[in-house]
């Protein structure tokens, strides 16, 4: 059994990043990815990580140096969070365009108006579309393993596209928790070399970034869709190598006691751990109660998510973000078209809470499904598109 | 005219690295001036470059006219993409996973990729001091769009986004000198150029490539279609240009300025102003202006090299 | 390998490289600029002293020199500009109108 450290997960992050010996990070502050960056910078000024690390001076300079870098065949690191995340946002779609295997850590926080700098989901929300590859993690290890797996399935020639790895900011970055590293042996063994399928070579000149006229276009997308959609499979394997070599499982969709719920909280990222707490003591009660916990955001599981979620008839989505006058938080619309036409489609209830890393607790998880009972019982379908949990009126 | 010795032409390479073919306009000064540095790099290099006339009249999907290692992102961000090859390219020799075959990385752009939205990510590849040449292709306007007006756009000049009406004479502002900017960054290179003298361009280009560190070279690139000239005439003005001392042919070396085509006997500027439709406009009061902020302009050049 | 085309038209998107790479380097030498010219230059070889000044300046890289030495336009190239005619130190160089 290897050992286990006490250590902050940004540091523990770092070391993976180390450990998948990058060649190249591009980075700008911002926090709370701040803890992420310096550690990788001092890995470089110490020489335990030989890579170039380069102190841009905006996120779009950074996702841009991204995409040079990773053309040129290097192992590419960025990291940012809200702010950053928008204002590289033009890039960050042309990544995914260009099927450049950069890995970036997104270290979720709120996009402003106003200011914060606290935790919540409404800066990945904001990039759905954009074709990345993109996983929740949950906590430390959760984390430090994603970042090798990110660079697995991102390399691998028959996916080529960027990969986006969730984590809470400061509830996710900032806090110290036990991790179990890989050694060398481990890592040698699950991540092999980067080959790229293309690459700016002087000896084999190609153009990479022509643009597309409407009569080509169409046929563009579709292939990059159909890449991202096609990712799934090696997504899974990838999943499944990593159990073989370092013994944790992890999949598309996570069930707790999900099987045979009536009731099923969906949850992501940090607020996994707090509402499995909570269905913990439900259950105690007596409650037909459990959880699905989405890990793989894109390319969206589907399959995986009818399966767990269709024998439930009542489904409570957790969100962490807003459409402003929409249909109601990002995840729960998703879900409700994932689950549209099936036989025996569960009711939806939406709760929005948690913005700006608002504390929500195991008892305002119970609330909200007595809240949904109540419903139930009242044979109420929908009284509100979505529910802004726990705001003062 | 630049002495162009009968058999010099001979000794410019015969390879295109820049194929024909490419969709630019007739009589497309930067295209000539992008053939000329493509000659004087050769295959050895990789380019970014930024979205604008010549990327779009080289890369019409599925087709390319680069026959060098060619990327394209977006707008502004030219130098970031080039300095992130250079980076990864530096890494990956120190591992030892690739042989350093001395590729030089060429970052490149219109004047509204360089002075406008790409002076940011310019300003900091300068400063993180990376070793990469930038050439601004400059034809004084968003040509690509439909010749709106960038901070290259010269005093005076007619474009859609400053035209010459009853209440204004054209752009209101003097042309931003992003040679001068470049300057500031001390960097080891900096030089102005333009395609009517291809041997000074080549030249230029060539030294570039030998030193070691971020270098910025400026290009006049004559745009018929905007500046409203006939086609013919691309290179004529270009020479109007450089001889009435409105665009200075120097070269900063380490901050040691030499200006590269002496212009002992300027002509006036109304020589380079009449025969274009976009000055058409231009008062004899206007042109004054002009010629005032030329002479001064050129004294101030003048004095540097004498430091 | 990509497929080798006249048109983008002519690709279905299974055809397509990864993310939209172009492998086969100055392929768009087979699109024929020359459609768009309206005049086309010709010259005298009695005045021509091959000095190669309408070779250099051409921004098509649409004159060569033929057999003898002396230069001529690559009429599938040449888009009529007329930067050759204008540079030509001797005037070796005139322009006439197409007249297809």
């Amino acid at each position: 059994m290897a050992k286990r450290i006490g250590i902050e997960n940004s540091i523990a992050a770092a070391e993976a990043i180390r450990m998948a010996n990058v060649d190249v990070v591009a980075a700008y502050p911002i926090t709370p990815q701040t803890h992420i960056v310096e550690h990788l910078a001092e890995l470089v000024a110490d020489g335990e990580l030989d890579a170039e690390f380069i102190p841009v001076e905006s996120e779009h300079s950074a996702m841009s140096v991204c995409c040079g870098s990773s053309a040129a065949g290097a192992r590419t690191f960025t990291c940012t969070s809200a702010q950053g995340l928008a204002l590289m946002n033009e890039i960050v779609f042309i990544a995914a365009s260009l099927r450049l295997p950069i890995v970036m850590i997104l270290a979720n926080r709120s996009l402003s108006g106003p200011l914060s700098i606290w935790n919540d989901h409404t800066d990945v929300m904001s990039v759905r579309d954009c074709g990345w590859i993109q996983v929740f993690v949950e906590n430390g290890q959760d984390l430090f393993d994603h970042v090798l797996f990110a660079y697995r399935v991102a390399e691998d020639p028959k996916v080529s596209l960027p990969v986006m790895i969730n984590i809470d900011g400061f509830i996710g970055t900032h806090v110290i928790e036990a991790i179990e590293y890989w050694d060398e042996a481990q890592v040698k063994k699950y991540l092999p070399e980067f080959k790229p399928v293309n690459v700016l070579d002087p000896d084999h000149p190609i153009t990479v970034g022509a643009f597309a006229v409407p009569g080509i276009f169409s046929e563009a997308k579709k292939a990059q869709d159909e890449a991202l959609i096609d990712s799934k499979p090696h997504i899974i394997k990838a999943w499944k190598e990593m159990e073989k070599v370092i013994g944790r499982e992890y999949r598309p969709v996570e069930s707790y006691h999900a099987e045979g719920a009536e009731t099923v909280f969906l949850t992501m990222g940090t607020f996994n751990e707090t509402v499995s707490i909570a269905v913990d003591a439900l259950r105690e009660k007596g409650a037909s109660v459990g959880q699905v916990k989405l890990r793989l955001w894109r390319p969206f599981p589907f399959e995986e998510l009818r399966a767990a979620l269709g024998g439930a008839k009542r489904i409570i989505v957790i969100d962490r973000a807003i459409s402003y006058g929409g249909p109601g938080g990002p995840v729960a619309s998703e879900i409700r078209a994932a689950l549209y036409g099936e036989k025996n489609m569960p009711v939806i209830t939406n709760f929005l809470c948690g913005f700006a890393g608002r504390d929500v607790t195991p008892k305002d998880f119970t609330a909200m499904y007595e809240k949904t009972l109540d419903l139930a019982k009242r044979g109420v379908v929908r009284e509100e598109d979505y529910i802004f949990y726990g705001v003062r009126e | 005219m630049e002495s162009l010795n009968v058999y010099a032409s001979r000794l410019v390479t015969k390879r295109e690295y820049f194929a024909p073919g490419h969709r630019a306009c007739q009589g497309c000064a930067e295209a000539l001036a992008v053939r000329f540095v493509a000659k004087a790099l050769g295959s050895n290099c990789v380019v970014a470059s930024a979205t604008g006339c010549m990327e779009i009249v080289s890369s019409p999907f599925p087709f390319t006219n680069w026959k060098v290692p060619w990327i394209h992102v977006a707008f502004e961000n030219a130098a970031a993409v080039i300095t992130g090859a250079e980076a990864a390219t530096k890494a990956l020799i120190r591992k030892g996973k690739i042989a350093d075959k001395g590729t030089v990385f060429l970052g490149m752009g219109g004047d509204g990729g360089t002075s406008d939205i790409g002076l940011q990510a310019l300003s900091g590849a300068f400063e993180r001091r990376h070793d990469f040449i930038y050439i601004c292709y400059d034809n004084e306007a968003y040509m690509n769009t439909g010749v709106q007006r960038s901070s290259a756009t010269p005093f005076g000049a007619s474009t859609t986004t400053s035209p010459a009406g009853r209440l204004k004479a054209g752009q209101v502002t003097w042309k931003k000198n992003m040679a001068e900017i470049a300057v500031a960054h001390e960097i080891p290179y900096v030089a102005t150029a333009c395609s009517s003298y291809p041997f000074d361009l080549m030249r230029k280009v060539e030294k570039a490539a030998r030193i070691r560190g971020p270098k910025y070279i400026h290009i006049l690139s004559v745009c018929p279609t905007g500046w409203g000239i006939a086609s013919e005439r691309a290179i004529w003005i270009g020479r109007q240009a450089v001889e009435t001392r409105m665009f200075p042919l120097y070269e900063v070396e380490n901050g040691k300025y030499r200006i590269t085509y002496d212009v002992p006997e300027p002509r006036p500027v109304e020589e380079y102003l009449k025969p274009q439709t976009r000055f058409r406009h231009v008062t004899p009061e206007l042109a004054k202006q002009i010629q005032d902020h030329v002479n001064a302009e050129w004294e101030k050049l003048k004095a540097k090299t004498n430091l | 390998m990509a497929k080798t085309v006249k048109s983008e038209e002519e690709l279905g998107w299974k055809d397509l490289e990864v993310g939209c790479a172009v492998s086969q380097p100055g392929n768009a030498s087979q699109y024929r600029v020359g459609d768009w010219r309206s005049n086309r230059p010709i010259w005298d070889f009695e005045r021509c002293v091959k000095c190669g000044v309408c070779y250099l300046y051409c921004p098509d890289a649409a004159i060569h020199k033929n057999a003898e030495g002396y230069f001529e336009a690559d009429l599938f190239y040449c888009k009529g500009c007329g930067i050759c005619a204008m540079e030509c130190p001797t005037r070796a160089i005139k322009m006439i109108e197409e007249s297809e």
